[in-house]
């Protein structure tokens, strides 16, 4: 019986089995934030355990809140960076070299596919888009992810997210994302691996991918997972040209991971793409979802563009193409957050940085920021915003605040609408 | 092991996720107790005042897809510190699950229809639970009415309760 990818990379990394479906599998990556593992250190060196099973694997960064807003999250940033200097993590990126951590993790390499990934934040998902297993997990599991380089999980199901059709234009990956989760629910692919397949996987960029993949956890999913092909490998040359001879040797090595032609999933969807038009989400949930043209004269106080689901170059790229010449309309405030140094960087060059501003944008350096309701950019009571993100909970931007998900086009049409459009 | 008897919440809505159980803006506290006030403070539900209905609990009862969203293990914590181990549900989302064994808690998933019957029996009456771990039975109590519902929990989250967590049983065995 054929395998799906899940399947193959839990029965390369099997370590224990402890009982039933659970598995205990080693780890390739534990990647780190401010927000979650300062309690996770805290808590190993109140046991005496302040050890990491293997500095070369875990990578961290401070991402949430920076610069430090205040004292306690100066307090967060100090205790990862005294940590990450003692057990000798090199890769550690702080101000100045540091992006939203689902941004500059892939952008530096440390993905593979076949790889196991676990991070305390949920979006952790957004790695399975280079055909890993990628989960998000707590505090507790990030410790001892951090001590011992395992992980306990069920033995994955598989949801298969056939994709197929072309898109039209002004309809992007968020807005397959977005149209997958309100098909599924938000409770669907509870205990399952989504992979997502197809022609409309094959033809999109490793960004693309990325946004897929960030919000099968927004379905419930444990992970999102797309396979291995010359787009992998293309944005992977970089790291790994030492490695291989050449491309063609690097895909025949990394398609071992992809599912096998007999794999059996737990269930199966398909999505004809072509008939999907711009969407919006409209309420407090993620499957909570419509046609922007559905939308009446929606009002908006803010556009939000960036995160770890939009905030990379092709999106801005897109945003940029919106606003190019065009102003934000008088009653929006505009923010832009490149997602990384080496994104806002490339965006300077591309001259997308001076479309924004002379869009009216203000442009933040990369940090989670608003996405989350933690600094720049919280929303006021009543307030309304149009976002790139990934969550629209009451509250998630700001108490009182109504967050409504697009595409990073649409996010810029409606803000110089003034309510939310589609681009044209 | 912790304790998981006492008073019972009833919370009646699904897809309760970990931004309502605690707020990001409280993610800057690097110790479990500052959570306690600031449990359920963005929950909007009808009938319920995190301020006032939070007192005394011991055990909440819920319907689907609890704990949604981030992973933020904040949320159990939040939990614990107010002294409730023990959250009953039709269904919960992964992490949030997987956060509360890890603690040595217990999320333990109950059919729809005795879920139902929970809250058509005991909701808002100020009901009683005890837990009996190891015959796997949760007995429901107020005043003269009873009702016993078995539970089940695997094999490994019933370990990492005895235990007392999973950094506990990690350490011992890895
Ligand atoms: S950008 Fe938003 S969703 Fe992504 S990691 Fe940061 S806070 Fe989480």
């Amino acid at each position: 019986m054929g395998k799906t990818i899940a399947e193959k990379i839990f029965d390369a990394h099997r370590v224990d089995n402890p009982s039933g479906t659970i598995q205990v599998i080693s780890l390739d990556r534990v990647f780190c934030h401010e927000i979650t593992t300062p309690i996770a250190i805290n808590d190993l060196v109140s046991r005496g355990k302040d050890r990491v099973h293997n500095p070369e694997n875990i990578k961290a960064v401070i991402d949430h809140v920076t610069p430090a807003k205040d004292s306690k999250t100066a307090e967060q940033g100090k205790i990862l960076r005294d940590w990450a200097k003692r057990n000798n993590i090199r890769d550690f990126f702080d101000i100045g070299k540091n992006g939203v951590c689902h941004a500059i993790f892939p952008e530096k390499g440390f993905v593979r596919p076949g790889f196991t990934v676990i991070m305390g934040d949920s979006h952790t998902c957004t790695h399975g888009a280079f055909c890993a297993f990628a989960a998000g997990v707590g505090t507790t599991d990030l410790e001892v992810g951090i001590l011992k380089g395992v992980c306990a999980f069920e033995y994955p199901k598989t949801m298969k997210v056939n994709l197929t059709g072309d898109l039209v234009p002004g309809v992007y990956p968020k807005d397959v994302i977005l149209t997958v989760i309100k098909t599924v629910g938000v409770n669907g692919a509870t205990n399952m691996v989504m992979e997502f397949t197809g022609p409309v996987v094959d033809g999109m960029s490793m960004e693309g991918r990325m946004t897929l993949s960030n919000m099968a956890v927004e379905a419930g999913a444990t992970s999102g997972i797309c396979k291995a092909d010359m787009t992998t490998v293309d944005y992977l040359w970089p790291f790994i040209k030492s490695d291989f001879a050449s491309k063609e040797e690097a895909l025949a090595a990394y398609a071992q991971w992809n599912a096998d032609s007999d794999a059996v999933y737990e269930k199966e969807i398909t999505i004809d793409c072509a008939s999907l038009r711009p969407v919006s989400t409209f309420g407090y949930k993620p499957d909570q979802v419509k046609n922007i043209s559905d939308f009446e004269n929606t009002k908006i106080d803010q556009v939000y563009i960036g995160s770890c689901t939009n905030g990379r170059i092709e999106d801005l790229r897109q945003a940029a193409a919106v606003l190019k010449g065009k102003s934000l309309h008088p009653d929006v405030r505009g923010i832009v957050s490149p997602a990384t140094p080496e994104i806002f960087s490339q965006a300077l060059k591309e001259g997308l940085i001076e479309i924004f501003m002379d869009a009216g944008f203000c442009v933040t350096n990369p940090t989670c920021g608003a996405c989350l309701g933690m600094s720049n950019g919280v929303l006021a009571a009543g307030e309304v915003c149009a976002s790139t993100t990934n969550r629209n909970f009451n509250g998630r931007m700001g108490k009182g605040g109504m967050v409504h998900l697009m595409s990073p086009a649409s996010a810029a049409a409606s803000g110089i609408a003034g309510v939310i459009t589609a681009a044209q | 092991m912790k304790n998981f008897n006492g008073n019972a919440l009833f919370l009646d809505r699904s897809d309760i996720n970990t931004d309502e159980i605690i707020p990001a803006k409280y993610l800057t506290e690097i110790t479990k107790e500052a959570l306690a006030p600031f449990l359920l403070e963005d929950l909007k539900l009808k009938g319920f005042d995190p301020s006032k209905n939070l007192e005394g609990i011991s055990v909440i009862i819920t319907r689907e897809n609890f704990g949604c969203g981030s992973s933020r293990e904040h949320a159990p914590w939040a939990l614990e510190v107010n002294g409730i181990n023990l959250v009953i549900a039709e269904n919960f989302a992964r992490i949030f699950k997987q956060n509360m064994f890890n603690c040595g808690m217990m999320a333990v998933e109950l059919p729809s229809d005795t879920i139902d019957d929970l809250f058509a029996g005991f909701a808002g009456t100020g009901a009683v639970v005890s837990t009996d771990f190891e015959q796997g039975t949760f007995t429901f109590s107020h005043g003269e009415l009873k009702k016993t519902v078995p539970f089940i929990v695997s094999d490994f989250n019933r370990d990492l309760v005895l235990a007392g967590g999973w950094v506990e049983y990690a350490d011992k065995k890895y």
